[in-house]
């Protein structure tokens, strides 16, 4: 079994119906992108893959794991599901290191020095283990950006979710942000990224799924898709943003 | 247990009271509104002396309890050749209370127009007069527009405390009622209830006066 | 007619002024644990506690204060209790103080940003690991200088127990005007003494408010 399933999946706000029956699989070691118009549905299916949002028909299965907005599946699946955001959400008041800590030490239950080392180990590995005392207040967008991911890993996570995570930082600091994940990807992680750097889509990804109206309108190979796109829509969406 | 039949009776004095307490509200509402203004105004415009006047007014009224306010204006002036009726001691004390809070807020709306506005009032030839009162004060009435009047609201609930100087205002009326007929509970009940429906009112009423008012601002958002 | 001193009147008020300080902690502390209770129930995503929530705070900031204490003064005696003057003040003061506490505090907490209870859902965080962990330690920051600023009117609200017939700065006052009939510096005095309880936290509130708005 694949390591997301997604099957026929609606969602809807209250009359506005935004996931009109997707359909996708992602295997492990995947790295994905879904790209695709404002408003299209992007970021709630992403949403809806780790229970941050409710979904009313269809089924997703995340390692062996049904995805439902229950408190306590919700709980569940943080184990196997991370998320990166796009306004980064880490907690002003806590230091880098203790922003990593947290969810290791409450909810995997590590000891303080067991939490501190998987931190040193996660900074470490997006290039700010000197930061680990700082406070989040003190770095650049591009380097909150990685703690957030580094956070994100601290969980040892199946698959990480990456909504738009360079769209709020300036075009110089895009590119250390974009070198983590390539590390990433490298290493073998399942990434889904909603994402407008259609570069980092074509050459790093495996996978590229173009969203329209709700819908996966079409996927295939980054590199084929980039080249060939089949649709009219997604040929017009290519051309507007290369 | 509990008996409202026995508040029947007496409804005409709910009723009477209930009319003192609204003109109360209504003339500290507008008066105060107005002291509030004119203070506030001072405050922002005004020369050293006259912002520490109106600076120690606010702090005086907004530090001690309106209670001892009104005990202060009721009792106390009498002594200095002041004489006033329960009624006017009552408002007179409503008034400077409203006049304190609401100049405190207003202030604040002052202090918050942009600069350039004003810049560019000037600059557009509207005199000082007009840039107050076109440029500023509207602005700044729409941006503390609720806060004012939450706290003309909570200025109608204190005044509740009238009654202690034999004001006859709604409480007075459930005073009255509950010594005759021995239902403290009941008659405190169905008054405070009328206060909460009162205070509703006065809510719904606001709203839709800013409404009215400040209708540009909805358009455009 | 007794001859009192202006130190025998400022010493009587000050005795006095002891029991307007206990009242004023015991319904501080009171209002904010109740209110701590109210917030939790507010946050907790279940709809009829959500309401529950909403109907108290609509009430107790809907009514005057006076008729709390009324209602609670002869609402308990109806049921048997032989309550004291302090007792009904007290309670009716915690009333008051947790439902205004509880809307400040909701003012506070919706200020921090969605991401915060995202980024801890998404983490594995339960709602009360989230609430202690990350959102009230920041919400504390916000909320500091308005609950210091309702402090002074919870003091100034602790006047209305004279009312019911509880002896303290008020009461004493209108106790002495009877003994003395020198209304004008009597009331003056309570005054000052008010002020001089209340001043220093309102200061305390517009400092606290400047560094935590500055430093954001
Ligand atoms: N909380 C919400 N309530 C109501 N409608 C919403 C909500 N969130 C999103 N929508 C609507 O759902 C649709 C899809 O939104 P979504 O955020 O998934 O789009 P997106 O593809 O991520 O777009 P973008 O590129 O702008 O981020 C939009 O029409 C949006 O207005
Ligand atoms: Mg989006």
């Amino acid at each position: 079994m694949a390591l997301v399933n997604i099957d026929q999946v609606h969602k809807y706000y209250g009359d506005l119906h935004v996931l009109k029956g997707v359909d996708l699989k992602i295997n492990a070691g995947e790295v994905v992108s879904i790209i695709g118009r404002s408003g299209s549905g992007k970021s709630t299916l992403l949403r809806c893959m780790n229970g941050l949002e409710a979904y009313q028909e269809g089924a997703i299965i995340v390692d062996n794991k049904e995805v439902s907005s229950d408190e306590k599946q919700v709980r569940l699946l943080a184990r196997s599901v991370g998320m990166v955001f796009q306004s980064f959400n880490l907690f002003p008041h806590l230091t880098v290191g203790e922003n990593i800590m947290l969810a290791p030490k409450l909810v995997l239950k590590l000891s303080s020095k067991e939490a501190r080392e998987l931190a040193l180990d996660k900074l470490t590995k997006v290039g700010l283990a000197e930061k680990i005392d700082e406070y989040p207040d003190c770095l650049s967008g591009g380097q909150q950006q990685r703690v957030a991911i580094a956070r994100a890993l601290a969980m040892s996570p199946k698959v990480l979710l990456c909504d738009e995570i360079t769209s709020a930082l300036d075009p110089e600091l895009v590119g250390e942000v974009l070198r983590v994940l390539e590390q990433l990807a490298a290493d073998g992680m399942t990434l889904i990224l909603v994402t407008h750097e259609m570069n980092f889509a074509r050459d790093v990804g495996d996978r590229v799924v173009f969203m329209h109206q709700g819908k996966v309108w079409e996927s295939g190979p980054a590199k084929a898709v980039f080249a060939q796109p089949s649709t009219p829509e997604l040929q017009s969406f290519i051309s507007a943003v290369l | 247990m509990l008996n409202f039949s026995d508040l029947l009776p007496y409804s005409h004095l709910l009723l009477q009271g209930l009319w003192v307490t609204v003109v109360l509200t209504l003339y500290a509402t507008l008066g105060g509104v107005a002291i509030g203004t004119a203070c506030a105004a001072g405050r922002h415009y005004g020369g050293k002396a006259l912002r520490g006047v109106i600076g120690g007014y606010v702090e005086l009224i907004r530090n001690t309890p309106f209670i001892v306010q009104l005990f202060f204006i009721f009792f106390g002036l009498p002594a200095i050749g002041i004489k006033l009726t329960a009624w006017e001691a009552g408002l007179l004390a409503m008034l400077i209370n409203l006049g304190a809070y609401s100049t405190e807020i207003i202030r604040a709306g002052l202090a918050a127009t942009p600069k350039a506005q004003v810049e560019a009032a000037r600059v557009l030839g509207l005199n000082p007069r007009q840039v107050f009162f076109r440029v500023v004060l509207i602005p700044a009435f729409e941006k503390i527009y609720p806060a004012l009047t939450s706290q003309c609201i909570i200025v109608m609930l204190g005044s509740a405390v009238v009654s202690q100087i034999s004001v006859m205002d709604l409480t007075y009326a459930a005073n009255l009622i509950q010594s005759r007929n021995f239902r403290s509970f009941e008659a405190y009940l169905v008054v405070a209830a009328i206060y909460l429906l009162f205070a509703i009112l006065m809510r719904q009423v606001f709203e839709w006066i800013g409404r009215r008012v400040f209708r540009h601002r909805r358009k455009a958002s | 007619m007794i001859e009192f001193t202006n130190w025998d009147l400022l010493r009587n008020l000050l005795l006095a002024t002891r029991w307007t300080i206990a009242l004023s902690l015991t319904a501080f502390i009171g209002g904010a644990l109740v209110g701590l209770l109210l917030t939790a129930m507010r946050l907790s995503g279940r709809r009829p506690l959500q309401w529950l929530v909403r109907g108290y705070v609509e009430v107790f900031q809907g009514t005057p204060l006076l008729m709390q204490l009324f209602l609670v003064f002869f609402g308990l005696s109806l049921l048997g209790l032989d309550i004291s003057a302090w007792s009904a003040a007290a309670f009716a003061l915690t009333f008051f103080t947790s439902a205004f506490l509880t809307e400040i505090w909701r003012g506070c907490i919706d200020t921090l940003p969605k991401g915060q209870w995202e980024a801890s859902r998404c983490l594995g965080l339960s709602f009360q690991q989230t609430l202690g962990r990350v959102i009230l330690p920041q919400a504390i920051r916000v909320a500091l200088a308005p609950t210091v600023g309702f402090s002074v009117q919870v003091i100034k609200g602790t006047a209305l127990a004279s009312i019911i017939g509880f002896v303290e700065l008020t009461k004493a006052g209108t106790m002495l005007n009877n003994a003395t009939f020198e209304p004008f510096k009597i009331f003056a005095m309570v005054a000052l003494i008010y002020f001089a309880l209340c001043y220093p936290l309102s200061l305390a509130s517009q400092r606290l408010e400047k560094k935590f708005n500055g430093a954001r």
